[in-house]
């Protein structure tokens, strides 16, 4: 347990000292949305039906963006083989490290999904489903994306090959938070009741995903990281 | 008494042998000095000792049991200074070092693992603006903090411990290293420099050399 807190508490230290990082994924989630309206066109109507799905997909791509140091940062300067040596468990590493990530990355990319939504002129209605839906849809961005880290560490162009590894994993998080926001104000016609019904179901799915992410892939980062070290 | 021992060792990196029919043994209060040129396979021996890395053959060994089969305890019974520094430059001195104490779960005792190295004066300075040899210290410091906790590694794996030392920091390490010798700790070094200390020596060949004697030998 004290091995774990030293691990997380360095890596959020590192993490806040090198805060430029931080701002590039929450500036990239932004630049990046902000593409939108201009390449659809600046009409209100078009721009409401794809607001929040903008905001999912961009804090997908933007949550890729920190990933490739995750463990490289240690692989890299030996770190990863004192870490590996200590008594703190590979699978308690892989957990500190997708915390570290959420709460690097994923906090900082739900603080700034509303301002996007606003640029985007989301309907007033979606902003707390959508939220809702990015709490839970974020930690798995994190622990799927520290998997891919520790499995693309050390090969070259490793940030290209976790994107393309990572990215088909994350289209069941976005189908998931997508369909609950779809559920959100007065969407199809469907009765208050049946929405709530609707969106609930979906956070539940979404919830799922977490759980079932939590309990996996820890096992399956820490192997990564194993086979990793052998080199 | 405890013993390390490996037996016809054979290690592979990328599918290329890089040791092979490696043997040797070290008991308590003893070194075992690797030399031999560069890419003859230190490095990856010291790995495997350690544990991170898995034969392609033969054994190692703890006390005659096999160190892959107990992971955890050996682990816990090693300290390794690899030929990186781990140092993190985001991190000052006093920080890098409290975080090897948190992470090897004993109590932080700083100050004395600073003064091992003379590195108090530099205790709050950010890692990244330490020279090569500052640096190569403040590593070995870990050696220092393992020595000052209550339960000290038995055995020391260190990859060319003084590379970049000034001679008072050199010296520095060689009482470190004869105090864990005399507690009946163990030392596999590699390097490539006299160290100062009666110690056994273990004389890998590069590849090249063995294959050229094979073919001689044919």
């Amino acid at each position: 347990m004290k091995a774990f807190l030293a691990l997380l508490r360095r890596d959020l230290l590192l993490a806040y000292r090198q805060g430029i990082d931080g701002w590039v994924v929450v500036l990239f989630f932004l630049a990046a949305g902000i593409l939108f309206p201009f390449a659809i066109g600046p009409e209100p109507n078009a721009l409401m039906r794809v607001s929040t799905g903008v905001v999912l997909s961009m804090a997908a791509l933007a949550a890729l963006l920190s990933l490739d140091r995750l463990y490289q940062a240690d692989f890299d300067d030996g770190s990863l083989d004192q870490i590996a040596l200590s008594p703190l468990p590979l699978e308690l590493t892989a957990l500190s490290k997708a915390l570290v990530h959420w709460l690097s990355t994923g906090l900082p990319l739900l603080a700034a999904a509303p301002v996007l939504a606003l640029m985007l002129n989301a309907p007033v209605a979606h902003y707390l489903p959508m939220l809702v839906a990015l709490a839970l849809a974020t930690p798995a961005l994190s622990l799927l994306g520290g998997l891919g880290a520790a499995l693309t560490m050390g090969s070259r162009r490793g940030g290209i090959l976790l994107t393309l590894l990572i990215l088909p994993l994350y289209v069941p998080v976005l189908i998931f938070a997508a369909g609950a926001i779809g559920f959100a104000g007065d969407a199809a016609g469907l009765s208050a009741e049946a929405a709530g019904r609707g969106f609930g179901a979906h956070l539940l799915l979404l919830a799922g995903i977490d759980l079932a992410l939590l309990a996996v892939t820890p096992w399956a980062t820490a192997a990564a990281l194993r086979q990793a070290l052998r080199a | 008494m405890a013993e390390l021992s490996f037996d016809n060792l054979a290690l592979e990196r990328a599918e290329r042998r890089i040791v092979d029919g490696v043997s040797a043994r070290v008991a308590s209060g003893a070194a075992l000095l690797l030399l031999g040129p560069n890419g003859s396979g230190k490095s990856s021996l010291l790995r495997a000792l350690a544990g991170l890395m898995p034969p392609a053959g033969g054994t190692i060994a703890w006390d005659g049991a096999d160190i892959f089969g107990q992971a955890e305890a050996h682990r816990a019974r090693l300290c390794f200074v690899g030929h990186q520094d781990a140092v993190k430059p985001g991190l000052s001195v006093a920080e890098n070092l409290r975080f090897w104490a948190g992470l090897a779960g004993g109590s932080p005792n700083i100050d004395a693992a600073l003064a091992a190295f003379a590195l108090a004066p530099l205790a709050d300075r950010p890692a990244r603006f330490l020279s090569a040899g500052q640096k190569r210290r403040l590593a070995l410091s870990r050696l220092a903090l393992n020595s000052l906790s209550p339960r000290p590694a038995e055995l020391w794996l260190l990859d060319e411990p003084t590379t970049a030392l000034d001679s008072a920091s050199r010296q520095a390490f060689l009482d470190l290293l004869r105090g864990h010798l005399q507690r009946g700790g163990l030392a596999v070094i590699a390097t490539h420099e006299e160290i100062g200390l009666p110690a056994k020596t273990l004389v890998l060949e590069s590849p090249r050399r063995r294959r050229e004697a094979a073919g001689a030998a044919a």
